[in-house]
């Protein structure tokens, strides 16, 4: 009955293309060997060549990344005991400042946080540099994570913990063994998801860092306020390809897994015929 | 004992990290600029009870007295809103289609709207820079067409701030509405065209109301951030576009006028409370329904 007509294909060819072009158009120009981004000139891949001699990016790139190991890290902890104290951590003085404190961080524009932290950094007076970003990733994604963690803590069935402590079991055993366990792939997308904001971030990281740790978002920045450059299309291709690789393997992970699991249940309900 | 250590640390954090700086950034707003200006000698022994000292609404009455501080608000509103609809009207239309399109097509369709999340939202920004100038590949296009003589003059300019929110955003406001879309009984369709609705007045009277929760929470995703944008105006907009995230950005570091930035944060906070109670409000109420 649902049939894809004239118009839902149009709409969803045009919105598709819409999405997508920009950064087609992106990646081919990558391959420009003309210094002018507009005119095509033949195929090249000098820029990638001369993009991995630049060692301020490639910096840029270390600092970044280790930016964001640390902070997501950090944040999956944080968020998933914030969750676990949203969902099952009943009454507590302050519950309300709690949650508030959770969900703010959503919705604040980032120039406020960045500006806000900035302040607090120099208030107390700490240097600013790679621990200042990773405190301030930190918090605004544990908020994320906790978010992404709290929605698969309200589905799951309470009575599970109760039984493990019933039988035994301490409630950090508990936790660990029964807990941990059904909510894990909540706690890795909440991982990936703080890692990404974090490789993302300009306006937070702008204002938190220092003149020793440029992440590369930063380093784009400054680079793309001057005009486009072959050498940012070769890296943005670079970034988009390491992307698309990831969440086409995941997804393809994802959807054999749930294929296994479909066979199982088939075979589960054959035998039990 | 274990109880209090779990609650203890992520809200110590929150209140370290989250909520004290926000308490400094109100009060820096309320106090003198030679209190507060760099080297900002005052630390937290004896720079707060300083500063308290100096209370006063100058930075305020600042900012009503300049009217570029109101016309960058009034002006991020507006591009805000714009954008909002433009958004609603690209994002309806593809929403639609997926939420019709065959069950095993709509996982890929779902991923394909979501893949844009993870890429650098300052490349998705920066991949316009050389599609909208005067030399770029959409004047280049338009003229080998034929369509137009001279290049049109889009980049810096607010149409391209409006091409960059809803190009950025829309993800954000197809989702909700598909969400709605996806739930929606197609019966009640049927039933309208049974009862003699033409296709398009059954869409109007039946489909559209059936998805104004999905269209509701889209136009809050989009338009809160929007709102507070700084990116996307720096890149695409140029000097000439006024927003207000962009005015506290460059206040901040160009100026170094720290309690005007600060008092720019907590009046675009304050402009910002209203929308989030309301979308927060229609949360709650979504909750219910679906309860």
């Amino acid at each position: 009955m649902r049939r894809a007509s004239w118009f839902n294909i149009t709409s969803l060819t045009l919105g598709f293309a819409f999405l997508y072009l920009p950064m087609i158009l992106l990646v081919i120009y990558s391959f420009n060997s003309s210094k002018l981004v507009t005119v095509w000139a033949g195929f090249s891949t000098k820029w990638y060549g001369e993009l991995l001699q630049n060692e301020a990016f490639l910096n840029a790139a270390m600092v970044t990344l280790k930016v964001a190991v640390a902070s997501s890290t950090l944040a999956t902890v944080l968020g998933t005991m914030a969750a676990y104290i949203l969902v099952r951590g009943g009454r507590f003085a302050g519950r309300t400042l709690f949650s508030g404190m959770i969900y703010a961080p959503l919705v604040m524009p980032e120039v406020i946080t960045g500006l806000s932290l900035l302040l607090l950094f120099i208030g107390i007076g700490l240097d600013r540099g790679t621990l200042t970003i990773v405190l301030a990733h930190t918090t605004f994604s544990m908020c994320y994570v906790s978010v992404v963690v709290s929605s698969r803590l309200v589905t799951f069935d309470r009575s599970l913990e109760e039984a493990a402590l019933d039988l035994g079991c301490s409630p950090f055993d508990a936790f660990r063994l029964v807990t941990l366990p059904i909510i894990a792939p909540a706690v890795i997308s909440g991982w990936l998801l703080a890692f990404t904001l974090s490789l993302d971030d300009l306006v937070i990281a702008s204002f938190t860092t220092g003149p020793s740790s440029t992440t590369l978002p930063i380093k784009i920045w400054s680079a793309v306020r001057l005009g486009v450059s072959p050498e940012i299309n070769a890296l943005s291709t670079i970034m988009i390809g390491i992307v698309t690789f990831g969440v086409i393997t995941a997804s393809l992970v994802s959807k054999r897994k749930a294929i296994r699991a479909q066979r199982d249940v088939q075979a589960a309900e054959r035998a039990a015929v | 004992m274990r109880r209090f250590f779990l609650i203890a640390v992520p809200y110590a954090w929150l209140l370290a990290l989250f909520f004290i700086p926000f308490i400094i950034v109100f009060k820096i707003s309320l106090s003198d600029l030679a209190l507060s200006i760099p080297p900002y000698s005052p630390t937290a022994k004896d720079g707060i009870w300083a500063m308290f000292a100096a209370f006063d609404l100058e930075n305020f009455t600042f900012l009503a007295s300049d009217d570029l501080y109101w016309k960058a608000y009034l002006s991020s509103l507006k591009i805000a809103l714009i954008s909002t609809v433009l958004a609603v009207l690209v994002g309806y239309p593809m929403a639609y289609g997926m939420a019709r399109a065959p069950e095993e097509w709509r996982p890929t369709l779902m991923m394909l709207v979501i893949l844009p999340f993870w890429t650098s939202f300052l490349i998705r920004v920066y991949a316009w820079v050389g599609i909208l100038s005067n030399e770029g590949l959409l004047n280049q296009f338009l003229l080998w067409l034929g369509i137009i003589d001279t290049p049109l003059t889009i980049m810096n300019t607010t149409t391209a701030v409006y091409i960059g929110i809803v190009y950025t955003y829309l993800p954000f406001m197809i989702l909700p509405i598909y969400a709605a879309l996806d739930r929606l009984d197609e019966s009640l369709i049927e039933a309208a065209e049974d009862l003699g609705c033409s296709r398009l007045k059954a869409f109007w009277l039946v489909t559209i109301p059936l998805s104004r929760n999905g269209i509701i929470a889209g136009c809050f995703l989009v338009f809160i951030p929007a709102l507070g944008e700084f990116v996307i105006p720096s890149l695409l907009g140029g000097s000439g576009t006024l927003m207000i995230g962009k005015v506290l950005f460059e206040e901040f570091f160009n100026n170094r006028d720290w309690p005007v930035a600060s008092a720019v944060a907590v009046i675009l906070l304050l402009i910002l409370i209203v929308p989030i109670v309301l979308f927060q409000r229609n949360q709650q109420r979504q909750a219910e329904v679906e309860a």
